[in-house]
C-alpha cells in the first residue's frame, strides 16, 4: 500500500510539475464550455418554442435533465475519449524511454504496485478536471429543477468509464518507449472500441450484438439517465481489470524472455 | 556476498554472456572490465533482477534472482549504464522518492537521504531541478540513489562515464569509501580506473571470463616475456641487428614512437647488463636502457585485443 502510495504521489508531482496537466485541463474545459453552452442556447430556443406554441401539438414539454444534464455527460464521453491518451501516454512510455523503469523494475515493488500506482494517480487527475466541469451543472441547477440523483448517477458512469479509458491508455503506454506512439495506440483502440456500435447488420444480427455490446460509451447511456445496472458497473470494472492485466502480462513478459 | 553460477543469456542467436562463473566476497570491491559489448551491463541487468538469464543462476547475499527477486532487490543498489532519473523532479524530492520505493522506513528516510547527498556532495543541489543538473551532477544523484538504502551489494554501470578528471577522482573517493562496508561490483572500460579502486578485477570478452584477479597479479604476470626499452644515438637497424644476436632475445622491433626499440627477451633474467654491454661494444651510442612493465591496459588488449583480431 505504501509502495502504490509512493508512485501516486510521483506521478501526481510530475503531472502538476510539467505543463501536461495544465493543458489538457484547459483544453478539456475549453471544448465542454463551448459544447455546454451550445446545449443551453438550445434548450433556451427550445423552451421559447414551446411556450409560444402553447402545447397544443402534443410536443413534450423541454426538460433541463434530459436536454441539457444528459447530452451535457453524453457529449463529455467523446471528449474523454480523446482527451483521456494524453494523460495516460506518458506513465510507462517516458519510463521506458529515459531509462528509470530500470530504477522501478529492480527496487523492491511488485508490477501491479506500479501498474495500480499510475492507474490511481491518472484517474485522480480525471477526477480532479471533471470536478472542474461539474461546476458547469452548479450553474444549471440555479435555473433549472435538477435531479441530483441523475447527475450523481452520471457521474459514477464517467468515473467508471474514465477507468476503463485510462487502462487502455496505459496498456499502449506500457507497449512502447516513445509517447507519440502511446497516444496514438491508445486514441486508435478507444476509437475502435467506439465505431463498433455501428456495425452493419450484414455480418449477422448476434455478431453485430456482441459488437454493439462492447461499445464503451453506450454502457453509460443508462447510467447518464440516472439508471445504475449492475451489469454496466461489471463491465467497466471487468474491462478495467482485463486492460490492467494485460498491461502487467506485458511488463512481466520481459522475465520470461529468457 | 555475490555467486554467479555458469551464467549464459542469449538475445534470440546472439549469445551476449557466455558461461560465466565468479564469486564476490563481502566488502570486496570488484571491477568489471571488458570492451563495448563485452556484456557487462547484461550481467549486471541479472544480478539486478532486470533481465532474466537463459542458464546458469546467480545469488545475491544467498537469494536467487530469478526464484526470490524481492529480497535480492532489498539488498541491491544499483546504478544503471543511463542514470534513472526523474528530470522534472527536485533532487531532494527525487531521493525521497526512491527511499519510499526501497523500503527505508519513514522515521529514517531524512537521514538517510542527507546522508547519501552528503556521501556524493550533492547536499548544496538538494533544491535544484535533476534536468538543469550538470552531467557529473547528475552522476552523483544516480550513485546517491543507488546507495541512500545502505544496500549490502552496490552495483554500477560505469559509473564515472562522462565525468571531468576531478568528479572522477572524486567519483572514485567516493566508491572506495564505499567498499568498507559494502560489496560493490563496478562495470567500466576506463582501465586506471579499475587499477585505483578495485580488490578485483575481472576482465570479461565477449561473454566469457578472460581473467579473474587482483590489478597487481595482472599486470605483473601479463606475459611471460621480459620487455625492454632501448633508445641509441646511432643507427636503429644497426642496433637491432646487433642485440638479436644476443642470446636469450626472442624479438626485437620499433618502439611505438618509432624512435627508439622494443626488446622482447624469454627467460627470468635480467637482459639488460648483456644487452647494453653488447651495443656499447659496436659503438652504437646507448642512450637509455629500461625495462618496459605490463599495465593493466596491455594485459587487457592482450586478453582481449587476439580473439577480436581472430573473430
Amino acid at each position: 500500500m505504501g509502495n502504490i502510495a509512493a508512485i501516486l504521489w510521483k506521478e501526481m508531482r510530475s503531472y502538476f510539475g510539467s505543463p501536461i496537466a495544465y493543458v489538457v485541463a484547459t483544453g478539456f474545459l475549453l471544448m465542454m464550455g463551448y459544447l455546454f453552452q451550445n446545449e443551453v442556447v438550445e434548450f433556451r430556443a427550445k423552451c421559447l418554442n414551446y411556450s409560444f406554441q402553447h402545447q397544443e401539438h402534443g410536443v413534450d414539454a423541454p426538460n433541463v435533465n434530459e436536454d441539457v444534464v444528459f447530452n451535457f455527460f453524453l457529449s463529455q464521453c467523446l471528449v474523454w475519449l480523446v482527451v483521456t491518451p494524453m494523460l495516460t501516454m506518458r506513465l510507462f512510455a517516458e519510463e521506458k524511454g529515459s531509462g528509470t523503469i530500470e530504477l522501478l523494475m529492480t527496487s523492491p515493488l511488485t508490477t501491479w504496485q506500479v501498474i495500480l500506482g499510475k492507474f490511481a494517480a491518472c484517474l485522480g487527475l480525471y477526477v480532479i478536471i471533471e470536478l472542474l466541469l461539474l461546476s458547469l451543472i452548479f450553474v444549471v441547477s440555479f435555473y433549472g429543477d435538477l435531479n441530483w440523483g441523475r447527475v450523481l448517477s452520471a457521474c459514477v458512469a464517467i468515473l467508471l468509464l474514465g477507468g476503463s479509458f485510462i487502462s487502455v491508455g496505459i496498456l499502449a503506454s506500457s507497449l512502447t518507449d516513445k509517447q507519440i506512439v502511446a497516444v496514438v495506440i491508445a486514441f486508435v483502440l478507444l476509437l475502435l472500441l467506439f465505431v463498433v456500435r455501428y456495425s452493419p447488420e450484414l455480418i449477422g444480427r448476434e455478431w453485430a450484438t456482441v459488437l454493439f455490446y462492447l461499445s464503451l460509451i453506450d454502457h453509460t447511456r443508462d447510467m447518464a439517465r440516472g439508471v445504475i445496472d449492475s451489469s454496466d458497473v461489471v463491465f467497466f470494472l471487468t474491462f478495467t481489470f482485463f486492460f490492467l492485466f494485460l498491461t502487467h502480462t506485458v511488463l512481466e513478459s520481459r522475465r520470461w524472455r529468457r | 556476498m555475490i555467486e554467479v553460477d555458469h551464467l549464459t543469456k542469449q538475445y534470440g542467436s546472439l549469445v551476449a554472456v557466455k558461461d560465466l562463473t565468479f564469486n564476490v566476497e563481502k566488502g570486496e570491491v570488484v571491477g568489471f572490465l571488458g570492451p563495448n559489448g563485452a556484456g557487462k551491463t547484461t550481467t549486471m541487468r541479472i544480478l539486478t533482477c532486470f533481465q532474466p538469464a537463459t542458464l546458469g543462476a546467480a545469488r545475491v547475499a544467498g537469494f536467487d534472482v530469478f526464484h526470490d527477486p524481492m529480497e535480492v532487490k532489498r539488498r541491491i543498489g544499483y546504478l544503471p549504464e543511463h542514470p534513472p532519473l526523474y528530470r522534472d523532479m527536485y533532487v531532494r524530492s527525487y531521493l525521497d522518492f526512491v527511499a519510499r520505493i526501497k523500503g527505508v522506513p519513514s522515521r529514517n528516510r531524512g537521514t538517510r537521504v542527507d546522508d547519501a547527498m552528503e556521501r556524493c556532495g550533492i547536499r548544496d543541489r538538494a533544491k535544484q531541478i535533476i534536468g538543469q543538473l550538470s552531467k557529473g551532477y547528475r552522476q552523483r544523484v544516480g550513485i546517491a540513489q543507488a546507495i541512500l538504502h545502505d544496500p549490502d551489494v552496490i552495483i554500477l554501470d560505469e559509473p564515472t562515464i562522462g565525468l571531468d578528471p576531478n568528479q572522477i577522482q572524486e567519483i572514485r573517493r567516493v566508491i572506495r569509501g564505499l567498499g568498507r562496508e559494502h560489496t560493490v561490483i563496478l562495470s567500466t572500460h576506463i582501465l586506471p580506473e579499475v587499477e585505483k579502486t578495485c580488490d578485483r578485477v575481472i576482465i570479461i570478452n565477449r561473454g566469457r571470463i578472460a581473467a579473474v584477479d587482483t590489478p597487481e597479479n595482472l599486470t605483473a604476470g601479463a606475459s611471460g616475456n621480459r620487455r625492454y626499452y632501448v633508445a641509441v644515438s646511432g643507427g636503429l637497424d644497426a642496433a637491432a641487428e646487433a642485440i638479436r644476436e644476443v642470446a636469450g632475445v626472442v624479438d626485437v622491433r620499433r618502439a611505438d614512437d618509432n624512435q627508439a626499440l622494443q626488446i622482447e627477451a624469454s627467460g627470468e633474467t635480467d637482459m639488460r647488463p648483456s644487452i647494453a654491454a653488447r651495443l656499447v661494444e659496436r659503438d652504437l651510442g646507448l642512450v637509455e636502457l629500461r625495462p618496459i612493465t605490463a599495465g593493466l591496459e596491455d594485459v587487457f588488449r592482450e586478453l582481449t585485443g587476439h580473439e577480436e583480431a581472430g573473430a
